[in-house]
């Protein structure tokens, strides 16, 4: 019975983004990714990007430049 | 009294400790204006990531192989450690974009930069170890799976990956034990060499027109 209100308490948070079927994949030619890892790279170049060009939040405390 | 601490291997390592690292540097409190830019955030991002990634498979390694499966608490400690473990690799990998186009290993710090890249590189076995620690069958595939690819390369006699045991005790003790030994020394020696500074654009703009300037100069007095 504890088994199933552990899982009955978890159910609702993994509904939240449904993962019980078979990953797509993005096959041409040599190349092969599935495309969760896909999405995960271009995040990765879209957070990099935004690092470099975000302005970051100034406190008006300028620290030693040297 | 100071000459028999200066011959003591104590004293003589304090004394290099403290002449190497003086707290000032150990511990700062303030930082060059430069580094007031999100891209110089990602690696205490990354730091923060491995804390946590300590601190919930701790957890995990108390209570024992099989509790995160049947347990809701043990489910969410199995999943923040999985969830850490993916954030530290994003950050990581974009700190090291950031820093390899800094070329951060300018200023005597290839040893900063060589840390570094050894963490990403001992990292990606440390993860490897944990996912065919999972006791499921996504691990069984994974490890029938990777096992091929250390039998390609040559170290299959070395690593066992249907191991259950030797995986699980490289994953919860010795790489971790190597990873934060790494991050130590890579933190230790940024704080000793500082972070690296920007490119002097305006500097290398003009020394890539000097020679032409000097070009130009010389045609027109071959021409007079």
């Amino acid at each position: 019975m504890k088994r199933t209100a552990a899982r009955r308490s978890v159910a609702p948070v993994a509904a939240v983004f449904y993962l019980n079927h078979h990953s797509q994949y993005v096959h041409w030619h040599f190349f092969q990714m599935s495309v969760s890892n896909i999405l995960v790279i271009l995040a990765m170049f879209v957070v990099f990007l935004a690092a470099i060009f975000i302005p970051f939040p100034s406190h008006g405390v300028s620290g030693d430049s040297s | 009294m100071s000459v028999v601490e200066d011959r003591s291997w104590t004293g003589r390592l304090r004394l290099r400790a403290v002449g190497s690292l003086p707290p000032e540097k150990l511990l700062p409190d303030k930082q060059p204006t430069y580094v007031s830019s999100w891209i110089y955030v990602f690696g205490v991002l990354s730091l923060s990531c491995l804390a946590v990634i300590i601190g919930s498979g701790t957890i995990l390694a108390l209570k024992g192989p099989g509790w995160w499966h049947f347990t809701g608490v043990g489910h969410f400690f199995n999943s923040i450690h999985l969830w850490s473990v993916e954030l530290f690799f994003f950050f990581m990998v974009v700190h090291l974009w950031g820093k390899y186009w800094m070329a951060a290993w300018r200023g005597g710090r290839a040893r900063v930069w060589i840390t570094g890249a050894f963490t990403f590189l001992v990292a990606i076995p440390c993860a490897l170890t944990g996912y065919v620690s999972q006791q499921n069958f996504d691990a069984q595939w994974i490890s029938t799976q990777a096992k091929d690819a250390m039998n390609s390369a040559g170290i299959g006699a070395f690593f066992n990956l249907l191991n259950f045991g030797q995986m699980y005790s490289y994953h919860v003790l010795l790489l971790p034990a190597a990873v934060v030994a790494i991050v130590v020394a890579h933190v230790l020696l940024v704080r000793k060499h500082g972070v690296v500074p920007p490119f002097e654009l305006r500097e290398l703009a003009a020394k890539a027109k000097e020679p032409a300037a000097a070009t130009q100069s010389a045609e027109q007095e071959t021409r007079a």
